[in-house]
């Protein structure tokens, strides 16, 4: 973040003539192909490292609410956000980095493998541990299991 | 940027990992373990993942969809056995 503080509006007002400033603070637009270009990729790299960090705080609040919560339904709830939003914002920021078709290609299979994946998994844990009596009732508001 | 970067995903993934070591050693039934060791997985992904994207290169996606079907058996096979296992 050190480019933001040295380029503070107050440094170039205190140097006198603030035309010459004002031309040399902001250099004329170019709107070539390849600027438009490099500025897409600065872009992209920002959006992709914003979704990492996003992508890795949801993990961390995941984690928190597993190591917290009473019981192994409400544990499941909390383990669903990175096994999909968490994973799929960090493959969001992978393929922002990345940016190419071939690579593009993997990261959706991954993706799509986690969403097909992850409802299955999710639908046995729960059944078993209903089975198993792991399931405080006073968490429930309506047990549809019960007259099974 | 990268460094920065590097350190703050490292530092936020590491603790979620602690942490879902911590109920995957204190779970008090099999299904909580597996739980949490279905969101260890879902890190280790995440991880790898996040190290390939700061450091551009793409060597390590065929691991990603090991890992992401990896999970699925896995977790699977475990809730099977432990239905199994109980009357």
């Amino acid at each position: 973040m050190t480019h933001w503080s040295t380029g503070s509006p107050a440094a170039h007002w205190s140097t006198g003539s603030p035309a010459a400033d004002w031309s040399a603070a902001s250099p004329a637009a170019d709107w070539s192909v390849a600027a438009w270009t490099a500025g897409w990729t600065v872009v992209a790299d920002w959006l992709g490292a914003v979704s990492l960090v996003a992508g890795a705080l949801l993990s961390l609040a995941a984690a928190i609410g597993v190591l917290r919560f009473p019981d192994t339904l409400s544990r499941m709830h909390a383990a669903t956000k990175p096994q999909v939003l968490g994973v799929l914002l960090l493959l969001l920021g992978l393929s922002l980095r990345l940016r190419t078709l071939a690579d593009l290609g993997m990261v959706v299979l991954v993706g799509i493998f986690q969403l097909a994946t992850a409802p299955v998994a999710a639908q046995m844990i729960g059944r078993a541990a209903y089975r198993a009596g792991r399931v405080d009732r006073r968490l429930l508001d309506a047990d549809e299991l019960a007259e099974r | 940027m990268n460094d920065l970067l590097a350190v703050i995903i490292a530092g936020l993934l590491s603790v979620t990992a602690l942490l879902a070591l911590i109920r995957l050693y204190r779970g008090p039934s099999l299904m909580d373990r597996v739980v949490a060791a279905d969101m260890l997985l879902a890190t280790i992904v995440g991880a790898v993942g996040a190290e390939a994207a700061i450091n551009r290169h793409a060597t390590t996606l065929p691991v990603l969809v090991v890992l992401a079907l990896l999970g699925f058996v896995g977790s699977v096979s475990l809730v099977r056995f432990a239905a199994r296992e109980q009357p």
